[in-house]
């Protein structure tokens, strides 16, 4: 179980490692309430979503399992869109269509795909959760550094940068921070390896 | 006229659907190694997105709007997509043999590509310039599905431009593959921010 978390967090970061659901984490991560209200959505669709797919893995034909996968998701994406603007209708304005188009994100197909559909509810609902926990902190991180490069705030608290660089919430600042965190990334992994 | 000509530059320039609203980003970095497979792929996206503004607009004002049922709409548009993308293939692969073979591998992958969806949802929420009462109406949501897949094109064409560039040229060994990637695309939506301030 823990092996299964880890794995998401770590080891097969859905958002570091593998470079998944990208328009998320580029889009919504201009401050880290937007990142990491986005990262739990996220995760909340992944379990609920993983779970209800392996209950089912035996019943849904092989031909069609893309398309059950894909109605199954957008029923959960659609119960957290009307959660989210029922109590939180501000974070729901600020991450706008991003809550609908959880649906096409690329991680939640993948998971039901590569794992649910193959393994028991249990294990499923643990690696929803170890994926979606990998996407929430990848969110956190990049949304921390252009919520305090950008805007010289964190979490709405000034940090006391005199002049902070507005392009950092803009988006080019969004591929331009994502770029230098993969990158550092794989500065670390490849001193790791030549050790 | 000049509504839609202003949808148009919009959707294309100012408000680019991939580097300024980050839809469809996904392909834009899997899809964007090579010059002729991105023409390909945003000539596809292009077709599917023109197609899926008319059919989502009509399933939205003629069937979930009369039957008071606009929460479904995330639900319904997904599976018009999906349908859609399948129908695409199958005309596709009997009728035209040589584009299908051209584009087989990125048709599937569009369903999940989220500037179609994107689009769809944002024809039946922005306000319409035309009928000021309600939102877009069914030129302006075909107009806008077809520009934004243009700009999705523009977008996706000069990235694999780029990205062709950069396959020959000396590059730290940590920033190879996707973080050089990036950071190209962040200099190209850098640019355009110079379209920012528009407005039709």
């Amino acid at each position: 179980m823990l092996k299964t978390i880890k794995n998401g967090l770590i080891n097969e970061n859905p958002t570091f490692v593998q470079v998944l659901g990208m328009c998320p984490t580029l889009a919504v991560t201009t401050s880290l309430v937007n990142g990491i209200g986005m990262g739990l959505s996220v995760t909340f669709v992944l379990i609920l979503s993983n779970m209800l797919i392996s209950m089912l893995r035996k019943i849904i034909p092989s031909k069609i399992r893309i398309a059950a996968y894909v109605v199954i998701i957008a029923t959960f994406v659609t119960v957290v869109d009307l959660v989210l603007k029922a109590y939180v209708p501000s974070l729901s304005q600020s991450l706008g269509l991003f809550i609908p188009l959880i649906v096409v994100n690329c991680i939640i197909l993948a998971r039901a795909e590569a794992f649910a559909s193959k393994n028991t509810v249990l294990k499923s609902a643990a690696d929803g959760l170890g994926m979606g926990l990998g996407f929430t902190v990848a969110l956190s991180l990049i949304s921390a550094v252009r919520e305090i490069l950008g805007n010289g705030t964190i979490l709405g608290m000034s940090v006391g940068i005199a002049n902070p660089a507005t392009v950092m919430i803009l988006p080019p600042g969004g591929f331009l921070t994502l770029g230098i965190i993969l990158g550092i990334i794989n500065a670390i992994r490849n001193r790791k390896e030549q050790r | 006229m000049t509504a839609l000509v202003g949808i148009a530059l919009t959707s294309i320039f100012v408000q680019n659907f991939v580097l300024v609203k980050f839809y469809g980003i996904c392909p834009f970095l899997g899809v964007s190694k090579k010059l002729d497979t991105a023409l390909g792929m945003g000539m596809a996206v292009t077709f599917v997105m023109t197609l899926a503004s008319m059919l989502t607009w009509a399933c939205q004002k003629f069937i979930l709007v009369p039957l008071d049922m606009e929460y479904m709409q995330t639900i319904a548009f997904i599976v018009i997509i999906a349908a859609l993308v399948q129908f695409v293939e199958m005309f596709l692969q009997k009728s035209i043999p040589s584009l299908y073979s051209a584009l087989g591998i990125y048709l599937p992958l569009i369903t999940t590509n989220c500037a179609v969806l994107g689009v769809a949802l944002l024809n039946v929420r922005t306000a319409s310039v035309i009928n000021l009462l309600g939102t877009y109406t069914l030129i302006e949501s075909v107009v806008n599905g077809f520009s934004a897949g243009i700009g999705f094109l523009l977008a996706i064409v000069l990235f694999a431009g780029v990205r062709e560039r950069l396959e020959s040229s000396d590059i730290p060994k940590a920033l190879q593959g996707f973080p050089i990637a990036l950071i190209s695309a962040s200099l190209l939506a850098m640019a355009f921010m110079g379209f920012q301030g528009m407005s039709f």
